[in-house]
């Protein structure tokens, strides 16, 4: 039997959800297999069940409309989530970073 | 218990209400729509914390307030369990479109008069139940109640209201299509009452499977139909627990008056200077005696010629007195939202209240004379008293 080999990905999370998550600015998500938004974000909800729901809609997984999702300096948000993330972020040398958008004035 | 646009405050004071101890912001930064603790367990207050940016959060406290945790699944557990269901979800609030209840996810009237789907924003107003710290209900945006029985980590609709028929003709108001108001009948646990802006007052006999419409006498001349079954904008309903048929409402405009548990209604805005407002509450001890704070009107959210008053009326209604003392009596253009007032259940009945402009204010004598506790919090969403022993 092989077994994929487990990515250790870096994803920089936004400062209330820190808090929420009680955890530091950036965390590490193992992830066997593609590496993908969804498949990070499934990671990162499972491994932080309190962020499930902030991110993306609990029922529709679509994002939530005043977060955005950044890599190697390339906005990821309107892309589809299924699509494999830049190999940067697979190997650990680039964050995928979870942005609060500016709004409200 | 304080809830503002930026965090939650909790306020604690001896009995005499003189010297008072501020403790937050808890949850800084996030808006705290509502907090309110269990009269079965005074240890146990529940926190709905509320971003335009992720979304709902319920947060649970365990020792009065000293710390709070999520009450859902912990960190590093899987979210689901034997056969993918989902184990509890603190913040999943999901209307219920099961086949059981007959329930599907209706539409109701958008600001232009079309159909929209129901779509969840917030918790607005939490309710515990009076006897179970584990059960608590929640009043939501779009307006839908739901109920958890295990304390707060995951939530059922109890879906007859939303499907009760007259849902395609609820609309949102300016503040959104919120359930804001949910009161507990302490003489009949099968009995609730609920608010929505702007569908009206409802009223449920059997715990919440069927509800109907209790709106009979109130008047709107701003919706199509003046005196239609649902439609109108109610923004507070508030009752005295030892005389739960006698509700008091603020309207948009007007305050009414129930003696039927909201069969009928009349207006008792009598000697007011304006009858349009927010908040609305009853004595602890004394039924007949109710408090509101008129606002200017409904183009103008603030007190009426820069004054912030409070009337109270000890008939019921009708005959109305202002309450001054301790309260600017100039310059003074601030809101008190609908959540914002409560009254503590000690021999002199404590009365409270928060403004848009930060400020609580505190009578330890039924309204005679008033004092801030604090002057600069962020607007003030909504105010709670607990009375502990």
């Amino acid at each position: 039997m092989t077994v994929a080999p487990t990515a250790k990905i870096r994803v920089i999370l936004p400062p209330h959800l820190r808090t929420l998550a009680r955890a530091g600015r950036e965390v590490t998500i193992g992830i066997a297999g593609q590496v993908t938004v969804r498949t990070v974000l499934d990671a990162l909800e499972a491994t932080y069940p309190m962020l499930t729901g902030t991110i993306r809609d609990h029922v529709t997984h679509e994002r939530r409309p005043f977060l955005r999702f950044f890599a190697c300096e390339e906005d990821l948000s309107h892309g589809s989530p299924d699509t494999p993330l830049p190999e940067a972020v697979v190997s650990g040398k680039e964050p995928l970073l979870i942005l609060g958008a500016i709004a409200g004035g | 218990m304080v809830g503002t646009r930026k965090g939650a405050f909790i306020l604690s004071s001896g009995g005499k209400r003189e010297k008072w101890d501020v403790s937050g912001p808890h949850f800084a930064g996030w808006e705290i729509y509502h907090m309110k603790g269990s009269p079965a367990n005074p240890n146990r207050i529940y926190a709905s914390q509320t971003s335009g940016w992720f979304g709902q959060v319920i947060q649970r406290s365990d020792d009065g307030g000293k710390t709070w945790i999520q009450p859902g699944t912990p960190p590093g557990e899987p979210t689901t369990g034997p056969g993918g269901m989902p184990k509890g979800e603190s913040n999943k609030f999901v209307y219920d479109t099961s086949a059981e209840t007959g329930a599907p996810l209706t539409t109701h009237q958008w600001y232009d008069g079309t159909q929209h789907p129901w779509e969840f924003k917030r918790v607005w107003h939490i309710e515990p139940s009076l006897t179970e710290a584990d059960t608590v209900y929640a009043g939501v945006e779009d307006a839908a109640i739901f109920r958890s029985k295990d304390g707060g980590k995951s939530w059922q609709e109890l879906s007859g209201l939303r499907g009760h028929g007259t849902g395609p003709k609820w609309q949102p108001g300016a503040g959104g299509m919120c359930l804001h108001t949910l009161i507990l009948d302490e003489s009949d646990p099968n009995r609730i009452y609920i608010a929505i802006s702007a569908a009206g007052a409802f009223r449920t006999d059997d715990g919440g499977k069927t509800w109907k419409p209790i709106n009979k006498g109130l008047y709107s001349q701003y919706i199509p139909n003046p005196t239609a079954e649902v439609g109108h904008c109610v923004h507070h309903v508030a009752m005295n627990p030892k005389r739960p048929n006698v509700l008091f409402m603020q309207k948009h405009w007007d305050v009414m008056r129930s003696d039927d548990a909201g069969d009928n209604w009349k207006e008792v805005s009598g000697n007011l200077p304006t009858d349009f407002g927010f908040v609305i509450d009853v004595h602890a001890h004394e039924p007949e005696t109710i408090y509101v704070v008129p606002i200017k009107s409904d183009g103008e959210h603030y007190v009426h010629e820069g004054k912030l008053r409070v009337f109270r009326s000890r008939t019921g209604g009708n005959e109305w007195e202002p309450l001054t003392k301790g309260l600017p009596q100039n310059h003074c253009y601030v809101n008190v939202l609908r959540d914002a007032m409560a009254v503590d259940s000690l021999d002199k009945c404590g009365i409270y209240f928060g403004t848009t402009g930060g400020q609580v204010y505190c009578s330890a004598d039924a309204g005679d004379t008033w004092a801030p506790i604090v002057r600069d919090l962020p607007a003030v969403l909504s105010v709670e008293v607990q009375t502990l022993a």
